[in-house]
């Protein structure tokens, strides 16, 4: 008998169908991967076999734990099984604790919801399942005191805390660095085999997904499109979304070849110091080193990635060459000249493209005003016929349509802002485009149209730019060269394929080794 | 658009709109004393009846109106002329020592309550509405500059704040073209809140003779004159009372109401 | 936590330092001459000489702020003018009439506000909810002074309950609480509704955060997790008005006690400026400021036990 089982399940929002006809068996011991790209439905089928599901969502058809139908169950009954038959994990592990509680309190909390135990033993447990979880820190800690790994396995300790027979993980790695996902994985993958529960795991990565899962369910708008044995899911991919999906993620962009190699962006030993806390009330304030004697070239037309897990200094890198932030030693050069605020001529050769498709734009200005703010770099700027030629031209240039100008940034979608961001960078012409996590918040489909957008673009004119980003297979195809950065300092740098292929630094090592790959299938590439 | 937006712009339309007809037109001269028809009760040939000077309480109202509304806008201009730009400095120049004493200033503003500031001015200076009007616009300022501070600092880590500055733009720049349209709508809200209790304590600061002098009518001035009188003709002393309530019910329920239809975020909380 | 708290005294010092100077600089520097500023145009020379004498005002102005301060550190205040006894003395008698009136009627607003707030987000849309912010509307709306004068209408002068004004003195306590009941109630009704008003939304916007959901899937009923999540996240803002409303109570307080012909500061500090006795006004005032910059010293305090986040912050 299977542990879950969904019959036909549907369920609609106000009216709005988001989960239709969803059939799908999970066995004990087993991990059962959902994967899909963003409104696919896969977080709305974790909420409604925990019995969470919005107020106002309306469900149909079964979903049957271990015998026990969740949609006809009463909220005090439900109530009982949470937590105790089954437990969930959710993306984001910084918001997901109470921050005014201790860990250990939290997670004896399950505890002592489900069991009429003394308080003691109940922290006694909570300590013992912490300790499970690999924390090593004291249960007395608050969670601002803990990493992001860490309150991960807070998280996951309160989940499992009644040993449930099912475990739901809603995309528990998406915030984290990739040498914690791979040890978050790990965790996960250890407790299955241990306890015999059943793991849902939930995510948009479909290499995570073929790393760990014994099934796999791809679902799209909010249907399930196919489902199996991952081998044979992933030999076979029978549904035309699947191997879209697959191609999307191992998506190879063709650049063309550099065709110049004149210096253009020099940092030579930039330390950059923060402020932090003051240690004793009077005393001086000591210093952050977020940059530690940084240097790097990138020449006209070449294209450089930069890899490093959160707090490396990516993005303190960013505005020092941006010339945001002031450094405290070393000196960064474009063309020659020392990069400064006030200097607008040289400031126009470099421009910028955010990760934050929905923050990169301000809300109350149109698409026009918007991308023509780097004007104000311009002596003499475009207007009249001469500034809407080229908008029109910018918006042509990444594939947008010129009535585009007249709209607001709400009624584009994350692809089409990240194109606008690529369209106002692109408007003064600049030597040099920094894309700081550019793609990283975009879905696999859409991350491969912005890729070749990328490329598209240099074939037409020489752009060089530094790649920003934690992916290590995006970087790994849309750059000449790649810079590996750990607290601060540059640990390794060299040719992509060449890094990729032969890393040298243990550190280097680690982030490939933990960095989960999608195997190599032949017909992938012909599916797009 | 919803029932709070329009019953709050109907009642405060309504009080505006005697404030300003008592500029043309009131049905009797509140500055003729009219005793053998005082403490008359309400209908007849007035409205709202007399007071215990025969003076007919529904013109009183109509220059009261007056008052309390010129002193509350005033109040609330000073604190937004001089709260916004602060807060938006301070925030530009975010942990920088000139934030540091922009904000421990206002600290010390908020630790002088607006009668205490009034208590202060008069006792030097005297009694008058002036004094109510510099007495509430000082408390106002570090209402508004908080305000604008705390809703500036996370819109300058956005992005769209450092594309900006990728474009070269500077600070006061980047203030005024891309912070300040994005706090407006927190302004207006805030602006309206503030105006309705610059109405209160006005009305406080008249009644304890703190703020206007007669013969400038004012709604507190005249909840002072009825407090002996309450036993014997209630009306004198629940008609002005009623004014003040409607005037600020009206005042805050345009506050909710604009705040529901302006930020269509805040209106999905409050479903 | 330690730190936390020194660090919090240093900015309150400088704080009570700056006021200090500024409630001086209003009131002995702006009008010139204070000692002829008292005694008005009609005053003989030798009576305003005797007065500049007495306050000292022969000496600079570094010397006469120094030798204020340092009298109030030491609790003597000055001598009034116009009561010829120590100020110290007519404050001491007053503050047990405005300070107790102030604390009950901060206990009757969080006693009403909280539970009614709590009510109000847990029934979120439904009749209770919508009965309490229609009310808390009307309540936020009425003027503290009016409603008093409406409640001596009511209470006093046509159910005589309660006498429509006056204070006995403490020798009874009863009685005195009594006395400071209607203008308790008066006070603290704008207070209470804003402060359900605050803990409601306060409330509401902790359901929507995740560590919530996570409550919820460890198997707390939507009640358990408002009681043992969501309320004491929901505090932190709450304290903050609290902090704030103390002040608004203590100022109210002057005002509400010219309803009810309460013996308090609000009595001793009007008849001190309509005989322009500064000594008086200036004391009263640096007494009121001191009370909300502690209030707001110990807000601080309440904060950091409340969250640990802020502990660790200096």
């Amino acid at each position: 008998m299977s542990l879950l089982s969904l019959k036909n399940l549907s369920v609609q929002i106000g009216g709005t169908p988001v989960l239709q006809g969803i059939n799908l068996d999970m066995a004990q011991g087993q991990i059962t991967a959902i994967t899909g790209e963003s409104g696919s439905g896969k977080s709305m089928t974790a909420l409604a076999i925990m019995g969470l599901l919005p107020q106002g969502a309306k469900q149909q058809g079964q979903i049957l734990l271990d015998g026990t139908d969740i949609v006809q169950t009463p909220e005090p009954a439900l109530c009982r099984m949470r937590g105790n038959a089954m437990g969930m994990v959710f993306q984001e592990p910084m918001t997901a604790l109470n921050p005014v509680q201790t860990i250990g309190a939290q997670v004896a909390e399950t505890i002592r919801v489900h069991e009429n135990v003394t308080k003691a033993e109940a922290h006694a447990r909570a300590a013992a399942m912490l300790d499970r979880v690999g924390l090593k820190v004291a249960p007395t800690r608050y969670p601002h005191e803990l990493s992001g790994g860490q309150r991960q396995r807070v998280v996951i300790a309160m989940a499992i805390a009644m040993r449930p027979k099912l475990l739901i993980a809603d995309e528990p790695t998406t915030a984290l660095d990739v040498t914690t996902q791979a040890r978050i994985l790990d965790l996960l993958q250890g407790l299955v085999d241990e306890f015999g529960m059943g793991l849902l795991l939930i995510t948009h990565d479909l290499a995570v997904v073929a790393d760990v899962a014994d099934r796999i369910a791809v679902m799209q708008h909010g249907r399930i499109v196919e489902h199996g044995p991952t081998s044979d899911l992933l030999r076979t991919m029978r549904h035309p979304y699947t191997r879209a999906l697959f191609a999307a993620s191992t998506h190879a962009v063709d650049l063309p070849a550099v065709q110049n190699d004149a210096p253009l962006l020099a940092v030579r030993h930039v330390m950059r110091d923060y402020p932090t806390k003051r240690l004793s009330l009077f005393g001086s304030r000591p210093t952050f080193r977020a940059l530690d004697d940084v240097s790097l070239t990138i020449n006209r037309g070449e294209r450089v990635g930069l890899v490093g897990e959160s707090g490396c200094g990516k993005s303190t890198l960013t505005r020092a060459i941006l010339g945001l932030e002031p450094v405290q030693g070393g000196q960064i050069t474009l063309d020659g000249a020392p990069v400064s605020q006030g200097d607008h001529a040289l400031r126009r050769k470099m421009q910028v493209v955010f990760q934050d498709p929905y923050g990169s734009f301000n809300p109350r200005h149109h698409v026009d005003r918007l991308i023509t703010e780097p004007f104000h770099l311009l002596d003499n700027p475009p207007k009249g016929a001469a500034r809407d030629q080229a908008i029109a031209k910018a918006l042509a240039d990444v594939g947008l349509p010129s009535d585009a100008a007249d709209k607001y940034i709400h009624e584009f979608s994350g692809g089409q802002r990240q194109r606008l961001a690529i369209a106002r960078a692109l408007i003064v012409e600049p030597d040099l485009i920094i894309f700081d996590e550019a793609v990283s918040a975009l879905d696999v489909s859409v991350r491969a149209q912005v890729l070749d957008l990328i490329a598209d673009i240099c074939r037409k004119r020489p752009l060089a730019y530094l790649f920003i980003s934690h992916d290590l297979s995006v970087v790994r195809s849309i750059t000449d060269r790649v810079l590996v950065m750990q607290g601060g300092k540059i640990v390794e740098s060299g040719l992509t394929e060449s890094v990729f292929a032969d890393p040298q630094h243990p550190y280097t090592k680690s982030l490939i080794a933990a960095a989960p790959q999608l195997p190599e299938l032949a017909h992938a590439a012909d599916a797009l | 658009m919803s029932r709070n937006l329009i019953i709050g712009a109907g009642l405060t339309a309504f009080f505006t709109g005697l404030a300003a007809l008592s500029f043309l037109w009131t049905p009797y001269d509140i500055e003729v004393l009219d005793i053998p028809n005082r403490l008359l009760t309400p209908g007849g040939a007035h409205l709202l009846g007399t007071d215990h000077f025969g003076r007919d309480i529904l013109s009183m109202v109509m220059m009261g109106a007056r008052t309390s509304i010129a002193v509350a806008l005033v109040a609330v201009g000073i604190g937004m002329g001089l709260g916004v730009p602060l807060g938006l400095w301070a925030a530009a120049r975010r942990g920088s020592l000139l934030d540091d004493v922009i904000m421990r200033g206002n600290d010390l503003v908020f630790a002088f309550p607006s009668l205490v500031i009034a208590i202060l001015i008069t006792a030097v200076f005297g009694p008058s509405a002036v004094n109510a009007i510099i007495a509430i616009g000082i408390f106002n300022i570090p209402v508004f500059a908080r305000l604008t501070r705390g809703a500036a600092l996370p819109l300058w880590e956005r992005d769209f704040i450092l594309a900006a500055r990728v474009s070269g733009k500077g600070a006061a720049r980047i203030s005024a073209e891309h912070i300040l349209p994005n706090i407006a709508n927190l302004m207006i809200v805030q602006g309206t809140i503030q105006f309705s209790l610059g109405i209160l304590a006005e009305a406080a600061l008249s009644y304890i003779g703190l703020g206007a002098q007669p013969p400038t009518a004012s709604w507190g001035r005249m909840l002072a004159d009825a407090q002996t009188l309450v036993s014997i003709a209630p009306h004198v002393a629940l008609i002005p009372g009623f004014a003040i309530l409607l005037t600020v019910l009206g005042l805050n329920l345009l506050g909710d109401g604009l705040r529901d239809w302006l930020d269509p975020r805040i209106r999905v909380v409050r479903t | 936590m330690i730190r936390f708290a020194l660090g919090r005294l240093v900015s309150l010092t400088a704080s009570l330092i700056v006021a200090s100077i500024v409630i001086f600089a209003v009131v002995e520097v702006i009008p010139g001459d204070p000692a002829a500023f008292m005694l008005g145009v009609n005053a003989r020379p030798d009576t305003i000489a005797a007065l500049r004498a007495e306050m000292g005002l022969d000496e600079p102005l570094i010397a006469r702020y120094a030798a204020w301060v340092s009298g109030m550190v030491q609790g003597d205040f000055g001598m009034s003018w116009t009561y010829k006894t120590p100020v110290a003395t007519l404050i001491a008698d007053r503050i047990w009439v405005s300070l107790p009136l102030a604390i009950y009627a901060l206990a009757l607003s969080t006693l009403v506000a909280f539970p009614a707030g709590i009510y109000a987000a847990s029934r979120r849309g439904g009749a209770g909810d919508t009965a309490i912010m229609g009310a808390t509307q009307l309540g936020v709306a009425i003027p503290n002074f009016w409603f008093a004068m409406i409640l001596v209408l009511v209470f006093a002068i046509n159910l005589r309950w309660f006498s429509a004004g006056g204070f006995p003195g403490w020798a009874d306590p009863w009685a005195a609480i009594k006395a400071l009941t209607l203008p308790a109630i008066a006070l603290a009704l704008p207070q209470a509704a804003i402060l359900a008003r605050v803990m409601r939304s306060s409330l509401l916007d902790m359901l929507g955060e995740d560590f919530m959901r996570t409550a919820r899937a460890k198997g707390l009923t939507c009640r358990q997790a408002l009681w043992r999540h969501a309320l004491r996240n929901a505090l932190i803002p709450v304290l903050t008005i609290i902090g704030l409303q103390f002040s608004f109570l203590l100022a109210g307080a002057i005002i509400i006690e010219q309803v009810f012909f309460l013996p308090g500061l609000g009595r001793l500090i009007f008849q001190a400026i309509s005989a322009r006795d500064l000594i008086v006004v200036e004391s009263v005032v640096m007494l009121l400021v001191f009370t909300v910059i502690m209030v707001n010293f110990i807000v601080d305090l309440t904060y950091a036990a409340v969250d640990p986040r802020l502990r660790a912050r200096a």
